[in-house]
């Protein structure tokens, strides 16, 4: 943490993007204070603005180089003692043009572009944008595709999710809850490179299906990581759960009211925190989760301790799901039947010139998708992770827009954090649980 | 909610002389693109029609982004009342109640780039608003902080528009000769 004087903000300024001091901002700026877009009545903010004591504010910059704010995001933090006044989040630190590279890149491609945004959760990226593109083209999915999207994404939630316990823990000083949280992660990881070929950025959804079908005796494998981490979970719950420093540590800590958290469009686990039972898996089904039985798990006091159970939770539920696919898994293909959007097998290239044109023409100029335009939205661990896609015909999409849930999350942290204590804030971040990667893409 | 009920009435009627009217909600024409509902809303009309929508169960705002059709190959699918420009702000809704998401269109010319911001009724398009003023040079009147969000501050132009090329950097390949 960096107290910001004029020697050093010459040479980490972002002009207009970083907050200024109270009295040079004045007017509305000053109104983040009652956090960075949720303001009070006219009255109540014109009592804010007047207020003389600048001389006892500091403005903190927290990151971009904190290990605390989980990558690369600045936090300009106005604070009276130690108190929070005003937040502002400084992002952008890590913008490599994805969405113009999305335009630049072929149906094939795509996905290994989107898969790096949420590089917690890649494979919810390469599906939405698999999936929209396939609402596109209108192509309706081989069942055991469907199937083995689903049970890579719920094991994508769970590494997920180990992954906020392990961060999590590590913010509040609980160490050892790193070490385990990465643990897990490690052997979840193993299994998705056994099913994928890599730990990360998988590039196995692809538009049409997978890149390939299940490896044998995955089954097996899945069953004994899924039964381990179920028996962790129980000793997290003694561990953390139910240990009374814990629950100090982050009970009643950076709250927030279900009206806040939907004007301030926030969807997920945080928007769950408040009590407020949404999730697409369940209220608007995609892939085949209306066929699988599992619970939605909700708050009641939108604090910083509901966010970090209602994770803990999902990831009982995620295995109850993986257990359910794993008995239902379908046979079958893995990929759409459709020449025109799935290139031919190896073997078949050889012996037919129809198979060699149509792997020349797909890897070249990519799937040729109708013209139109839409949205698909899916539960990915943060929250809503839409995209937008506009096709105008050709192998490329004319415009791809991802909707980011961490991006959007954001915004919640100067509401979160105002009036709380300095201390609390990595807590607040770290129960955000935002991926810079996607805030910035 | 009251202005609907003629609105379903005359839809029907058009339905009997078997010349579909075209479907309208809350005065904009309404088209489905891929099954999905969009609303095709006049630059003026976008606060109020939000507004009327956020108090017909679309209670939050999912996504506010834009598309530049600048060379877009072929006309667009526009319903008739509605010409299109270069730059089309897309807000996607969502209705918890309902379970279903609506998408609004707004025509944005070229000349001028402007449109009432959405902060009003749902502060939480504050960042998304940031984004597509820093992307595509779109400005919202009304907007609190509207600076670059994801550029650098002193960035020349707008990097998602399609007249802003992609940047390229030379591939250095061993033993070739550098250009």
């Amino acid at each position: 943490m960096t107290v910001i004087d004029k020697g050093i903000s010459d040479f980490t300024s972002e002009g207009a993007q970083e907050m200024l001091p109270r009295q040079v901002a004045g007017g509305v700026e000053v109104l983040r204070e009652v956090g960075s877009v949720l303001r009070l009545s006219e009255a109540d903010a014109a009592v804010l603005a007047d207020r003389e004591d600048d001389a006892q504010t500091t403005i903190l910059n927290m990151g971009p180089q904190h290990p605390s704010t989980h990558g690369v995001l600045r936090l300009m933090i106005e604070l009276d003692g130690e108190t929070v006044i005003r937040v502002k989040p400084v992002v952008g630190y890590l913008h490599t043009g994805m969405e113009k590279t999305g335009e630049e890149l072929t149906y094939v491609q795509g996905a290994t572009n989107n898969t790096r945004m949420d590089y917690l959760a890649p494979i919810s990226n390469e599906m939405a944008y698999c999936l929209a593109a396939e609402k596109l083209l209108g192509v309706e999915l081989p069942e055991r595709a469907v199937w083995i999207r689903m049970l890579l994404a719920e094991v994508g939630r769970i590494i997920s999710h180990v992954t906020f316990l392990a961060t999590n823990g590590m913010d509040i000083a609980a160490i050892s809850m790193m070490l385990y949280g990465f643990r897990e992660r490690e052997e979840l990881l193993r299994f998705m490179e056994m099913v994928t070929g890599l730990r990360m950025n998988h590039n196995f959804i692809r538009v049409g299906g997978t890149a390939a079908d299940l490896p044998d005796g995955w089954e097996a494998r899945l069953t004994t990581i899924l039964d381990n981490t179920e028996r962790r979970l129980e000793e997290y719950d003694i561990l953390m759960t139910n240990q009374p420093i814990w629950q100090e540590r982050l009970q009643g800590v950076g709250t927030i009211t279900t009206e806040e958290a939907l004007a301030l469009g926030v969807t997920g686990p945080i928007l769950r925190s408040t009590g407020y039972a949404w999730d697409l898996r369940k209220d608007m089904p995609y892939l085949a989760y209306d066929q699988v039985d599992f619970d939605v798990i909700v708050g009641q006091y939108g604090d910083c301790f509901d966010r970090y159970a209602i994770r803990l939770n999902e990831i009982r539920e995620s295995i109850r799901i993986c257990r359910q696919v794993m008995k239902r898994m379908p046979h079958g293909d893995y990929r759409v039947q459709d020449k025109k959007v799935t290139p031919p097998p190896r073997a078949r290239i050889d012996e037919s010139m129809e198979a060699l044109i149509h792997h020349f023409k797909l890897f070249t100029e990519g799937i040729k998708v109708p013209e139109g335009e839409a949205y698909v939205g899916i539960e990915s661990p943060r929250g809503e992770l839409g995209c937008y896609m506009v096709s105008d015909g050709t192998g490329k999409p004319w415009r791809m827009r991802t909707r980011p849930p961490s991006y959007i999350h954001l915004q919640c942290l100067p509401h979160m954090m105002h009036r709380g204590v300095i201390a609390d804030a990595v807590a607040v971040i770290s129960s955000v649980d935002p991926i810079l990667g996607e805030v910035d893409r | 909610m009251a202005d609907e009920t003629p609105a379903v009435d005359t839809a029907d009627e058009a339905a009997i002389d078997a010349t579909p009217a075209p479907e309208e909600l809350h005065g904009a024409p309404v088209s489905y693109s891929r099954g999905q509902k969009v609303l095709h809303v006049a630059r003026e009309q976008l606060t109020d029609t939000v507004a009327k929508l956020r108090d017909d169960s679309y209670l939050q705002c999912l996504d506010v982004t834009a598309v530049d059709y600048l060379g877009y190959p072929s006309p667009r699918e526009l319903p008739e009342s509605i010409t299109p420009e270069r730059f089309e702000l897309v807000v996607t809704l969502i209705s918890h109640q309902r379970a279903e998401r609506i998408r609004l269109r707004v025509q944005v010319p070229e000349s001028d780039t402007t449109v009432d911001t959405l902060f009003t009724l749902h502060p939480g398009t504050e960042a998304m608003e940031r984004e597509v003023f820093d992307m595509f040079g779109i400005t919202f009147t009304g907007h609190p902080d509207l600076t670059r969000v994801l550029m650098p501050e002193d960035w020349e132009g707008h990097p998602l528009r399609k007249d802003y090329a992609v940047g390229r950097i030379p591939v250095q390949f061993k033993g070739a000769p550098s250009r």
